[in-house]
């Protein structure tokens, strides 16, 4: 990743005796540098070049994992800073924090929206993964309870909070299974929260005192420590400084290939804000921009859905556009007497026209072919929405079945595709409908009339 | 240890616009940095939150939660902009021209322009008056208002491919700014700057409307085409896209369904009053970070968030 060919080249024995399958080393080199190769293949490699060429194709930010099964929470390995020069690849875990010093019913309240407030979007599963507990009162036994309870209770991946190294090991040790983060290592502690952090194999944070500096010591003793999986948070808790530094943090992992700040970060919003409305502010802004996990004071369906939304968006790949299933959509109680219209599975297009749908309140049924996710326009240029396509769908997908007329509202874009379309679709009458998915409800409504 | 952050070169800076007359006038752009990167590089002017005013009662196109806090004046423009400034801090008046649209109400021009003119009148802050998208009615109002509008400095939106000429042509006749609008294209944008240029619009008076998609509806559309726009601007010299950008996102957002359906239409997605207030905030907070130099809002609760969080980033 990060050496050239020439570069690799150097490292290799240069003896040109063609065992890896290809006949000179510099060829070998140059297939390692386009990662088509292996260095396994090499027999005579020293170990010294094996260990320099590991290090350098390691990705720049450290891809670890938090939790295990439906919860897990993969972060790290992002290998870009703008999404659209390739695609952000490991969306932000977003947290509730839970305390020791919390009353039962608010932990419970919190851990019934946990479960509660999951949507299904496009085919996605919109939910939070992830609670943060924290040791408030300086009571392991406590902490450790709290801890287990949100455990067996959500199944949801957790950030252990304590600045005890005890209490976060009694805390640990009934969960070191569920693989949570052990948060935090700070100056004072991180020898012995190093060593937890190995005995029980648990991922770490560590905690700054609000300058990269002091989080460039943690991180490189604890890799001396030989720990791998580490998170970051700085310390700071204002707005301007911590996007700053998750701005520079990620420069320096990217451009500088700068190992001690190749960590995911870990954003304390519950921190930064005095109200849940601020905090989904604070939990936005880094959503965008380079956080690793994201901890709210609370769940509420008002501010999770939002953020959920802005998770996806910035996380969706800008080279593969979203698309809804192919498929018919009843849309406000359609029967067999209902305008039957069709589309394609463009994300976008399938929201907006399935809304306007729904706001005209005329009961419809929306068919959506599979256009690779391409829109009406652009679909019907590439040949993907043509009188053909759309006329064997139309025929396959059974909405034949659910009607008794015989007429097909087509997008307005897409006009010219009416004439071959009632070729493919015998007896049926195509209505050309709006341009603008805006004027669907008055067109439905004019149908009606 | 010091630790050496690596610097971000910027070979190119935001040009500076202004909108409106007199005191209240408001100037943004200025930025010779990425959005609120203060720590390398000048910042310019700070971003402004312009609200949005219809020139019609919206009625049915607006939910309660929408129309709440504008209850007594939604059916009068003027005391709408007024209660804007007044009560929310309004720095700029966005009114949309709503009633024109030939596909609902289909004003004639000359109405809506009075109504409008009205609007200009009962604020001293900068106006801009968003067209409905329609080339041949744009142009008729617009032409009109351009014209009674003129020495106010009004920004005049959306100007397109399709009308910058005859739009372009009445902004210069009466010294408007230009809103130069393209969908979600880092190209046609600067395509119609360059337009714009040769149709003799001077740089001090465009502003760009990259096309705002909402929250959950193509906001990462918006958003990267905007960050690909201020790389271009700052970083690859690319001079014809050195223009402020405007979002006109309350007007988005709020179509959604999702920003609208109520507590109890919708009791899965939580306190409705909250809801589309955040979907409203969180995607203005997005298009700021991505270079937006004027977002126009509805909601004053998140016109609220929006500009406690500018302040935290200045």
């Amino acid at each position: 990743m990060g050496l050239t060919g020439i570069q690799i080249f150097k490292l290799l024995p240069k003896t040109n005796c063609g065992e890896c399958g290809v006949p000179t080393c510099l060829a070998f080199a140059m297939n390692l540098a386009a990662g088509k190769a292996e260095l396994d293949k090499c027999p005579y490699v020293s170990e010294e070049a094996k260990e320099k060429l590991a290090a350098e194709s390691a990705p720049p930010i450290r891809p670890l994992t938090i939790g295990t099964g439906e919860y897990a929470v993969k972060v790290g390995g992002e290998t870009v800073l703008f999404r659209h020069e390739k695609t952000f690849v490991n969306p932000p875990g977003l947290a509730a924090l839970v305390t020791t010093e919390e009353d039962e019913a608010s932990v419970n309240g919190k851990m019934e929206r946990f479960k509660a407030c999951q949507y299904d979007r496009v085919g996605m599963k919109l939910r939070a993964e992830m609670f943060a507990v924290k040791d408030a009162s300086g009571d392991a036994a406590k902490f450790a309870a709290l801890a287990k309870k949100v455990s067996d209770g959500t199944g949801a991946a957790l950030i252990l909070i304590s600045e005890d190294v005890g209490a976060l090991k009694e805390a640990a040790a009934g969960l070191a299974d569920k693989k949570p983060l052990l948060c935090a290592a700070t100056a004072t502690n991180a020898d012995a929260m190093g060593e937890l952090a190995k005995e029980v194999a648990c991922p770490l944070a560590v905690k700054g005192d609000g300058t990269l500096e002091s989080v460039i010591a943690l991180t490189e003793k604890l890799t001396s420590m030989g720990l791998k999986d580490l998170v970051i948070d700085t310390g700071s808790r204002e707005l301007k400084k911590v996007f700053e530094e998750q701005i520079q943090m990620r420069r320096a992992a990217l451009k500088d290939r700068f190992r001690p700040l190749g960590f995911p970060t870990l954003i304390m919003a519950n921190e930064m804000a005095s109200d849940l409305m601020e905090e989904s502010l604070v939990a936005a802004t880094f959503i965008a921009k380079y956080g690793g996990l994201i901890v709210l004071s609370d769940f509420q369906a008002h501010s999770l859905f939002p953020l959920f939304l802005d998770r996806l968006n910035i996380y969706t790949d800008p080279q593969r556009p979203m698309t809804a299933e192919q498929g018919i959509y009843p849309i406000n109680n359609p029967d067999e007497n209902s305008p039957v219209l069709v589309t394609c599975n463009f994300s976008l297009t399938y929201f907006i026209v399935s809304g306007e749908i729904e706001s005209s309140r005329v009961p419809s049924w929306l068919c959506v072919q599979d256009t690779e996710g391409l829109s009406v326009m652009t679909a019907w240029a590439a040949g993907k929405f043509s009188g053909e396509t759309v006329g064997t769908f139309l025929n396959k997908c059974g909405i034949k079945d659910k009607v008794k007329h015989k007429t097909v509202i087509i997008p307005g874009y897409a006009a010219g595709i009416s004439g071959e379309l009632e070729e493919e679709l015998p007896g049926w009458t195509v209505t050309v409908g709006p341009r603008e998915a805006s004027q669907i409800p008055r067109f439905l409504k004019a149908m009606k009339g | 240890m010091a630790f050496q952050p690596s610097k971000q070169t910027y070979s190119g800076q935001i040009r500076q616009v202004t909108l409106g007359v007199g005191d209240k006038a408001v100037t943004v752009g200025g930025k010779a940095a990425y959005p609120f990167h203060g720590f390398e590089g000048t910042m310019g002017n700070p971003p402004k939150i312009a609200m949005e005013v219809w020139d019609k009662d919206p009625g049915d196109e607006w939910s309660a939660i929408a129309k709440e806090p504008f209850k007594e004046v939604l059916g009068d423009p003027a005391a709408w902009a007024q209660k804007c400034v007044r009560d929310y801090g309004a720095e700029i008046i966005v009114v949309q021209t709503k009633s024109a649209d030939p596909n609902s109400d289909n004003k004639p021009a000359a109405e809506v322009a009075e109504v409008v003119k009205k609007v200009v009148d009962a604020v001293d802050v900068p106006v801009v008056v968003w067209g409905v998208g329609n080339h041949e009615k744009d142009v008729e109002v617009m032409r009109i208002l351009a014209e009674k509008g003129s020495g106010k400095r009004l920004a005049i939106s959306p100007v397109e491919e399709g009308d910058y000429k005859q739009i372009g042509a009445a902004c210069l006749g009466y010294k408007h700014l230009v809103v130069a609008s393209s969908p979600i294209d880092v190209n046609l944008a600067k395509q119609l700057n360059i337009l714009l240029g040769n149709l003799g619009v001077a740089t001090s008076d465009i502003i760009i409307d990259p096309t705002t998609g909402g929250l959950g509806y193509g906001l990462e559309y918006s958003y990267s085409v905007m960050e690909r726009i201020m790389q271009a601007a700052l970083t690859q010299e690319d001079e014809k896209l050195q223009q402020p950008m405007i979002c006109n996102v309350g007007n988005e957002v709020w179509k959604s369904k999702e920003a609208n359906l109520s507590s109890e239409e919708a009791p899965e997605l939580g306190d409705s009053s909250k809801r589309g207030v955040l979907m409203e905030a969180i995607t203005a907070v997005d298009l700021l970070l991505a270079g937006a130099d004027i977002v126009v809002m509805r909601h004053p609760e998140a016109v609220k968030l929006v500009k406690g969080f500018i302040q935290k980033m200045m």
